[in-house]
């Protein structure tokens, strides 16, 4: 939450110190504790300096203790198991707090991926291509808001867990996506964000082993990126699933994955990102595109569809069911969904394949104008154009 | 820490509300005096208000007060009451909203801080 002071203080610590290793630690130690004392007290007028004497009052502390120094964090590392419960519980703290269902989906995003991931400003404000004043505006008014309505900054107890947990997981998710949808030509110049919300999603499962659904994110996110150096060609254009070369598929992510999903699984709460990790399994697992187990697959979306009754799924399940049962069967469930999809360019391109297989091709090329008027994205925009011909 | 829950209502159903014959009323105002008397030790003050057909709005022109008729929130809702909540932090005050039984929305507003000793 405090990242843009931590530079400074931390810059200023090595300079004093010479040692940028405890600096650090000074640093996070001192953050610590405004992150208790703040949100109580309120932020001080000058949190640098606020800061700074905070880290430069333990930095004293540690010199006194300095002859018995290394004789301590000898035994500190034998002690490690409780400083990591500690550590972990200020970190999932620090994590409920900046996905509190009280800020914007968006101030959420920034927050986490200062605080919690460390990243910058700028590092941000790249990533999701807009000016850093936009996310400097955003965390600041965040920040705000947590001290001005007095965000708690705790665990959230046990029956409000399940609601904000899923908060947590739909910020990594929407942060994976953005870093994992961008195109190859953004990918050069932006942040990764896809592996910064792996990262994320592992240091969840880290502090809450036993949370299902957090080991679930995490299956379908490698999943995804086990899959990444095949969806673009060597000109940067989009490969879909059953064209892509298997041979790359990073098949050590996979089989870690398909670990993750099986402790998620053996925990018994079935949940959306179990299921959809389920499926990106049954894809990553298929020697080949014609090899795909689509009985299974559909079976999936339909309980999927039962806790997550949202019409994208729907769309997913008739295109599953259209490789198990052809497309004179999927077109009406597709069409079922007009109403509500008509906006979403995937609707209108995934009608187009059904329409040309059924030899409909007038209406299959209207379909195919229509998702092109409705996606910017440059990738996607390439591939309908070469379909249209 | 001291907020206020804002009772919104869409114009809509505070017609209905108002057109309910009386004994109909009185039985939706059950869980309601419920919802006052579970966190009655939280609650420090609040009202019900007349409909927004009783507001009466005093706005400026060039400091010259003018008086006119109607609500100065131009909107699908009006606000039908509010409550004045002490308690630990905002989420003390969500679940309090979260439980909330007409249906309608609620907003949630902490009050300003001048530093006087807390209850």
């Amino acid at each position: 939450m405090f990242r843009d002071e931590t530079g400074r203080l931390t810059a200023a610590l090595v300079r004093a110190l010479g040692d940028f290793d405890l600096a650090e630690e000074l640093v996070q130690e001192a953050l610590l504790e405004a992150v208790e004392h703040w949100p109580k007290e309120g932020i001080p007028d000058k949190p640098g300096a606020w800061l700074l004497t905070t880290a430069r009052r333990k930095a004293i502390d540690q010199f006194r203790r300095q002859a018995r120094y290394r004789e301590k964090l000898a035994l500190l590392e034998g002690a490690s198991m409780r400083d990591d419960t500690a550590e972990g519980d200020d970190r999932l703290r620090l994590i409920f707090t900046c996905c509190h269902p009280a800020l914007s989906r968006e101030a959420q995003v920034a927050l986490t991926l200062r605080a919690v991931a460390g990243l910058t400003t700028i590092e941000i404000a790249r990533a999701f291509i807009t000016s850093e004043a936009t996310i400097a505006q955003r965390i600041v008014r965040a920040k705000r808001k947590i001290v001005e309505a007095r965000i708690p900054y705790r665990v959230p107890a046990e029956r409000d867990m399940g609601e904000r947990l899923e908060e947590v997981l739909a910020v990594l998710y929407l942060m994976f996506n953005e870093g994992y949808l961008a195109t190859a030509g953004e990918r050069a110049s932006r942040r990764d964000l896809a592996e910064d919300a792996v990262w994320l999603a592992g240091l969840m499962v880290r502090l809450m082993p036993e949370e299902p659904e957090a080991l679930g994110l995490l299956a379908l996110m490698r999943l995804h990126l086990a899959r990444a150096d095949s969806r673009f060609d060597v000109e940067g254009n989009l490969v879909l699933l059953q064209d892509q070369d298997r041979s790359k598929w990073d098949r050590e992510r996979i089989a870690t994955a398909l670990v993750v999903l099986q402790g998620a699984a053996a925990l018994r709460r079935s949940g959306p990102y179990q299921l959809q990790a389920a499926i990106a399994a049954c894809h990553a697992e298929a020697r080949s595109w014609e090899a795909t187990d689509w009985q299974q697959i559909v079976a999936l979306y339909d309980v999927l569809l039962e806790l997550m009754p949202s019409p994208i799924v729907q769309l997913n399940r008739a295109i599953a069911h259209r490789y198990l049962e052809g497309a004179a069967s999927a077109l009406p469930e597709v069409d079922a969904l007009q109403e509500v999809l008509d906006d979403y360019y995937l609707f209108h391109a995934t009608r187009a394949e059904l329409l040309r297989d059924l030899g409909r091709v007038a209406e299959s090329r209207a379909a195919l104008a229509r998702a092109l008027e409705l996606t910017a994205n440059p990738a996607e925009r390439t591939l309908l154009q070469r379909r249209l011909g | 820490m001291k907020y206020v829950l804002l009772f919104g209502e869409t114009k809509e159903r505070a017609k209905q509300w108002e057109s309910m014959p009386e004994a109909q009323r009185q039985a939706a105002y059950a869980p309601i005096n419920q919802w006052f008397e579970k966190y009655g030790n939280k609650i420090t003050g609040g009202h019900e208000l007349q409909p927004e057909r009783t507001a009466t709005t005093v706005k400026f022109n060039n400091g010259r007060p003018v008086v006119t008729d109607g609500p100065f929130i131009e909107g699908k809702e009006s606000i039908g009451g509010y409550a004045e909540v002490t308690v630990a932090d905002l989420d003390e005050a969500i679940e309090m909203a979260k439980g909330w039984p007409t249906g309608g929305l609620v907003e949630v507003r902490p009050v300003v801080d001048r530093g006087e000793p807390q209850r």
